[in-house]
């Protein structure tokens, strides 16, 4: 066991489970490029970054892997789902094109593109025989990375941090909408507003019943006969009478 | 099966990302294109450590993951304060600089 993987060969229960989640992956990234509903988007996004976590794991980089399921799974993928929830969760993509043809040379592009790289590397890498990372876990990978991290790399992480300060900072100062004490609306203001020539200070109008409906959704009529839009809740779709309910309904002849 | 067969899984998602964000229009998911770009380009560092028997395309993918972090954090700010103004989070909508 240890000789095959101080090789860096690939064993059987990598191989099933490569076959297996390989296809998965691929699935969840088409679907997530597909779906019109972008909270399904990111949903399809977790079951890649799902796939790609074990993989990390089944190549010799445990800690990577869980850090791929917390870090991305656990914290980006829920910031998504939280912006998304509040910036428009019900606006999925229109169909239509803006450009006409971009959607097919843009899968002509994707297509050519996996064929150049995918055929490049394996070509290049395909006879490679990997050495495994073995010697270089031997006292654990958390440790390997530990060495690494804090001996070549550690000016690289100690920027890490500057970056995460500007960003916590940036985010912030993005999202922050800065309210001054003369924005404030006092109660005075509040009263003239709403006896201010234009407004009108009283309960609005009611709906308008007729003898063929008296849905919430259906105006009331001006002194004019036209609709007042003032009788209908705005959320609320606009319901005109048809002709059908318009016209006599024959019970005056009888 | 080879370690070759995972950078070219890596190359599939890397596309499939790359023609998301040619395709998509809703800022959100062509955010989402560009981390499972990235999330590729991790895989194939991985794969990369393990064939050199060393850790420090490991150690290459954690920095991405720490830039993605910082990426998404100020992305998603910048979208939403555009949905703020525009009410929209299409990328056909923010055409201010156009004209």
């Amino acid at each position: 066991m240890d000789a095959i993987l101080a090789a860096g060969a690939v064993g059987t229960g990598e191989a099933v489970t490569f076959w297996i989640l390989a296809p998965l992956a691929v699935i969840g990234a088409l679907a997530m490029v597909v779906a019109r509903n972008a909270v399904h988007s990111a949903l399809w996004l977790v079951l890649v970054m799902l796939c790609l976590g074990v993989f990390y794991i089944v190549q010799s980089g445990p800690f990577l892997g869980l850090a791929q399921i917390i870090v991305y799974t656990g914290a980006i993928m829920m910031l998504f789902l939280f912006v998304l929830m509040l910036v428009g969760r019900d606006a999925s993509d229109s169909l239509i094109e803006v450009l006409r043809g971009q959607r097919l040379a843009a899968a002509l592009l994707g297509i050519g593109f996996v064929g150049l790289a995918g055929t490049m590397t394996y070509r290049a890498l395909g006879p490679t025989v990997a050495a495994g990372l073995t010697q270089a876990n031997a006292g654990g990978n958390v440790q390997g990375i530990a060495g690494v991290l804090f001996t070549n790399y550690v000016f690289a992480f100690e920027a890490t941090s500057a970056l995460l300060i500007a960003a916590a900072v940036g985010a912030m100062l993005l999202a922050h909408i800065e309210r001054g004490k003369d924005d404030k609306v006092g109660q005075l203001e509040r009263v003239r507003a709403r006896f201010a020539p234009g407004s009108y200070p009283g309960p609005k109008a009611g709906p308008g019943v007729y003898a063929t409906s008296s849905s919430v959704a259906t105006p009331g009529r001006l002194p004019d006969g036209g609709p007042s839009e003032r009788t209908v809740p705005s959320i609320l779709p606009r319901r005109e009478l048809t002709e059908a309910e318009i016209a006599p309904k024959g019970t005056d002849e009888r | 099966m080879q370690p070759g067969h995972y950078i070219v899984l890596a190359a599939v998602l890397f596309s499939i990302g790359a023609v998301g964000v040619l395709v998509r229009r809703n800022a959100i998911v062509l955010f989402m294109c560009i981390e499972l770009m990235l999330n590729a380009a991790n895989l194939a560092l991985v794969t990369f450590s393990r064939i050199n028997g060393t850790l420090d395309g490991q150690i290459m993918a954690f920095f991405v993951m720490v830039v993605a972090a910082a990426e998404v954090v100020i992305g998603l700010a910048i979208i939403m304060s555009i949905f703020r103004t525009r009410r929209s989070a299409s990328v056909d909508d923010a055409n201010l600089l156009k004209y």
